[in-house]
C-alpha cells in the first residue's frame, strides 16, 4: 500500500534516445493508473523505471514519499507482470511463485501458506505440481498474478499482461484482474496499448506519446474532454471524427469546399482561425434532412448487431471529410445511400490545427 | 489455393513410402552396421584367444577361452612393453582426464559465456573476440609454446598438465552464449524483481535451465577428453601417468613377435568401453540437448 510519485521522469538512452520526456503522476494509494499509447511511446520505459529495471537519467520516482531512484528491483517491495510471463519453465508452478519468498528468507511454512492462498484465490491450486510448459495462456497469466500477489508487494506493475491471450479470454482476465486489485487494494501501475483495457480498468489514465504525457486524467473526463486531437484519436473506438474547419465566428464553422456547419451548443470561438472539429461517432444520429447538421454519402455499412456502423465522406466537403457514425442497431443502410446526420447538442470538440490543442468549448 | 496442409504425419517423411526404398534403406544401414561393428567384434575376440592363437592365422571367428586369463592379465598384471603398468592404471588415468577435460571446459565455458552475455563491463566485446579467435589456436598450433610453460611450471607428467592446457574452449563458450542469447530477457527481469541476484540467478535459473546443453557437451567432450593422442604424448614421459590412448600405441611393437597382441585387443576393448557407457548412459539427456531446449 503506497503513493507512487513520479516527478519529471525522464529516460535518455546511452545512444541519445530521448525515451521518456519528463513526465509527473501522482498515483493515491490504492489507484490503479494506467499508462497507454501507442508502441514506441514510452510506456512500457517508465513502467520498466518504477519497477527500478530502468535507471532514471533525471527525475525521481518516490513511494509514500520516499525517493526509490537508486534502490533496486527487489527492494522496491514492487511485484511485476510481465507480458510473456516470464514464468521459470524448470519449476512448478508453486516454486514460480514461492521462488522470490525463498530469496527473501521467508519461512517455509509461510511460503506455503501464501502460495496456497493465491492459488486459491486464482483457482490454480490444481496446477501448482505442473510446470508452465503444461499450462494454458491463460493458466500461465494466473500464475504470473500469482507470483506477483504472494509477494504482498505495496505496487503492482503489470506490462502489457493481456496481450498475449484471446480476445475472449482478454476480456475475462481483465475484470478478474479489476477484481482482484480491487479486493487486495494494491497501487498498480498498468501498461497496455489498448484503449478498451485502458478506459475499464483505470482509475486514472496517462495517454502518452511520443515520450510525453498527452493527458493525465480519469478515464472518463478524457473520454469527455480529450486534450489535444492525439488523445481524441487515441480513446475511443472507432475513433473520433475529425475534420478541418475555419471558423467563422458566430456563422459557424466551415469546411473546405465552402459547407457551413454549426453545431449546436459551442460557443462562438474565434473567427478566422484553423481548427479541426472533432465528433464522436455515437454523438451522431441519423435525422431527417431538416434537422441535419451535414449529410454523408455511405461507403461501407458495419453491423456489429448492437450497433450498425456507417462510413462515408460528408457530401459537399473537400479534403479530409471522414466520417463514420455509429447508428442504432438494426438500421437499414446500405452503401450508396446518402444519410442526414446531426451531432448532439454539447458534444463538438474543437482543436487547434496548428499546435493540435483543445480549444475550450464551455 | 496452392498449399495443402499435409492431412497426416506420414505425408511428411522422405521415406518409407515405398516397400522397396524401405529395403534399400534397411540394407544401406544394415551394411553400415556391419562396416562399423564387425571390426569392433573381431576385436573382442580377439581379445579372448591366447597369443599363440592369435599368431597362427586364420584366427576364430568366435570368441575363444581366454576370456578371464587375458582381461586379469591386462588389468591386473602389467604389461610388459609399457613399463609393466597395469591397464587399470590407464583407465583411472585416462579417465581423470577425460573428466577433468569435460568437466574443466564447461565450468570455464558457462562461467565466461554468463559474463559476457549477462553483464556489461568494459572491452566486455574485446573479451568475447579474443576469446572468438582462441578457436583458430588450437592446441596443435600453440604446441610448443604450451609444452615450454608446462616443462617451466614442471606440470609435465601430472594430471594438471595433462588437463588444463585442453581446459579452455571457445566452442563450447559460443555454445552457451548462443543459448544464453535466446533466455528471454523478462525472465532476467523477472528474476531481478524475485530478489535474484547474480549468484541465485546463475545457480537456479540458468544451471537448470542449460541442464540438457550441460549433458550434450558433456558426453562430447568426455569423449573428446578420452581420445586426445597428441598433447599426452608429449606431456607424458612416465608411463605410469600414460593415458590408454597412448599406451595401446606404445603396446604395438614393429616386430610381430615383440607385440603381445592378445593384450592389446583387450586394451583396445577397454578403451572403447567408457565412451561407449558415457553416451549410452546419457543418451536420452544427450538427444534432448541436441533438438530441444526447455523454454
Amino acid at each position: 500500500m503506497a503513493t507512487v510519485e513520479l516527478k519529471d521522469v525522464k529516460k535518455v538512452y546511452a545512444g541519445g534516445v530521448e525515451a521518456v520526456k519528463g513526465i509527473s503522476i501522482a498515483i493515491p494509494d490504492k489507484a490503479l493508473c494506467v499508462l497507454v499509447g501507442p508502441s514506441g511511446c514510452g510506456k512500457s520505459t517508465l513502467l520498466r523505471m518504477i519497477a527500478g529495471l530502468e535507471t532514471i537519467t533525471s527525475g525521481t520516482c518516490s513511494f509514500d514519499g520516499r525517493v526509490i531512484n537508486e534502490v533496486g528491483p527487489a527492494e522496491r517491495d514492487i511485484a511485476m507482470v510481465f507480458q510473456n510471463y516470464a514464468l521459470y519453465p524448470h519449476m512448478s508452478v508453486y516454486d514460480n511463485m514461492a521462488y522470490g519468498l525463498k530469496n527473501r528468507g521467508t519461512p517455509k511454512d509461510e511460503i506455503d501458506r501464501r502460495v496456497k492462498e493465491a492459488a486459491k484465490i486464482l483457482s490454480i491450486e490444481p496446477f501448482l505440481d505442473r510446470r508452465p510448459r503444461q499450462l494454458s495462456g491463460g493458466q500461465r497469466q494466473r500464475v504470473a498474478m500469482g507470483r506477483a500477489i504472494v509477494r504482498k508487494p505495496q505496487v503492482f506493475l503489470f506490462d502489457e499482461p493481456l496481450s498475449n491471450l484471446d480476445a475472449k479470454l482478454r476480456g475475462q482476465m481483465r475484470i478478474e484482474i479489476k477484481k482482484l486489485q480491487l479486493s487486495l487494494g494494491v497501487t498498480s501501475v498498468y501498461v497496455t496499448h489498448d484503449q478498451v483495457e485502458a478506459m475499464t480498468l483505470g482509475d486514472i489514465l496517462v495517454v502518452m506519446n511520443e515520450g510525453r504525457a498527452e493527458q493525465v486524467d480519469t478515464p472518463n473526463a478524457i473520454y469527455k474532454k480529450p486534450a489535444s486531437v492525439f488523445v481524441a484519436g487515441f480513446i475511443g473506438s472507432p475513433a473520433m471524427n475529425l475534420v478541418a474547419v475555419k471558423s467563422l465566428g458566430a456563422k459557424g464553422l466551415e469546411l473546405a469546399g465552402g459547407l457551413t456547419i454549426r453545431p449546436r451548443g459551442l460557443p462562438t470561438p474565434q473567427a478566422g482561425i484553423d481548427l479541426l472539429l472533432g465528433m464522436r461517432p455515437e454523438h451522431l444520429t441519423a435525422v431527417d434532412e431538416r434537422n441535419a447538421d451535414f449529410s454523408i454519402d455511405v461507403s461501407v455499412v458495419e453491423a456489429l448487431g448492437a450497433d450498425t456502423l456507417a462510413h462515408g465522406r460528408i457530401v459537399g466537403a473537400e479534403g479530409k471529410a471522414e466520417i463514420i457514425a455509429r447508428l442504432a442497431g438494426g438500421t437499414t443502410v446500405a452503401p450508396g445511400d446518402r444519410i442526414h446526420l446531426a451531432l448532439m447538442p454539447g458534444m463538438a470538440h474543437l482543436f487547434d490545427a496548428a499546435t493540435g490543442l483543445r480549444t475550450p468549448t464551455d | 489455393m496452392a498449399e495443402h496442409a499435409p492431412s497426416s504425419g506420414h505425408d511428411r517423411l522422405m521415406i518409407g513410402q515405398s516397400a522397396i526404398g524401405i529395403y534399400i534403406a534397411h540394407a544401406m544401414l544394415i551394411l553400415g552396421v556391419i562396416v562399423i561393428a564387425f571390426p569392433i567384434y573381431y576385436t573382442f575376440v580377439a581379445s579372448t584367444h591366447s597369443l599363440q592363437t592369435i599368431l597362427r592365422p586364420p584366427l576364430p571367428m568366435v570368441p575363444g577361452p581366454e576370456f578371464f586369463n587375458n582381461y586379469y592379465e591386462a588389468l591386473f598384471g602389467g604389461v610388459g612393453r609399457i613399463g609393466g603398468v597395469a591397464v587399470s592404471t590407464l583407465l583411472f588415468n585416462t579417465t581423470i582426464v577425460a573428466l577433468g577435460i569435460a568437466i574443466g571446459k564447461i565450468l570455464i565455458s558457462i562461467i565466461s559465456a554468463y559474463a559476457i552475455v549477462f553483464f556489461r563491463f568494459p572491452f566486455r566485446m574485446v573479451f568475447f573476440w579474443l576469446i572468438f579467435i582462441t578457436l583458430m589456436l588450437p592446441v596443435e598450433v600453440r604446441i610448443l609454446p604450451t609444452y615450454k610453460v608446462m616443462v617451466d611450471l614442471g606440470l609435465i607428467d601430472t594430471y594438471a598438465g595433462l588437463i588444463v592446457p585442453l581446459i579452455a574452449s571457445a566452442t563450447a563458450t559460443l555454445l552457451f552464449r548462443q543459448f544464453f542469447l535466446t533466455i528471454p530477457g523478462e525472465l532476467v527481469e523477472a528474476a531481478r524483481v524475485d530478489g535474484a541476484g547474480p549468484f541465485r540467478f546463475f545457480k537456479d535459473i540458468l544451471l537448470p535451465l542449460s541442464a540438457t546443453n550441460i549433458a550434450a557437451l558433456f558426453v562430447i567432450l568426455f569423449i573428446y577428453g578420452w581420445t586426445q593422442y597428441l598433447w599426452p604424448l608429449l606431456v607424458t614421459n612416465d608411463n605410469q601417468m600414460n593415458t590408454i590412448v597412448i599406451a595401446l600405441r606404445k603396446m604395438v611393437s614393429f616386430a610381430d613377435a615383440d607385440t603381445e597382441w592378445h593384450l592389446v585387443m583387450v586394451t583396445a576393448v577397454l578403451a572403447i568401453l567408457p565412451p561407449i557407457l558415457v553416451v549410452v548412459l546419457m543418451q536420452r539427456w544427450f538427444v534432448r540437448g541436441l533438438v530441444d531446449s526447455e523454454k
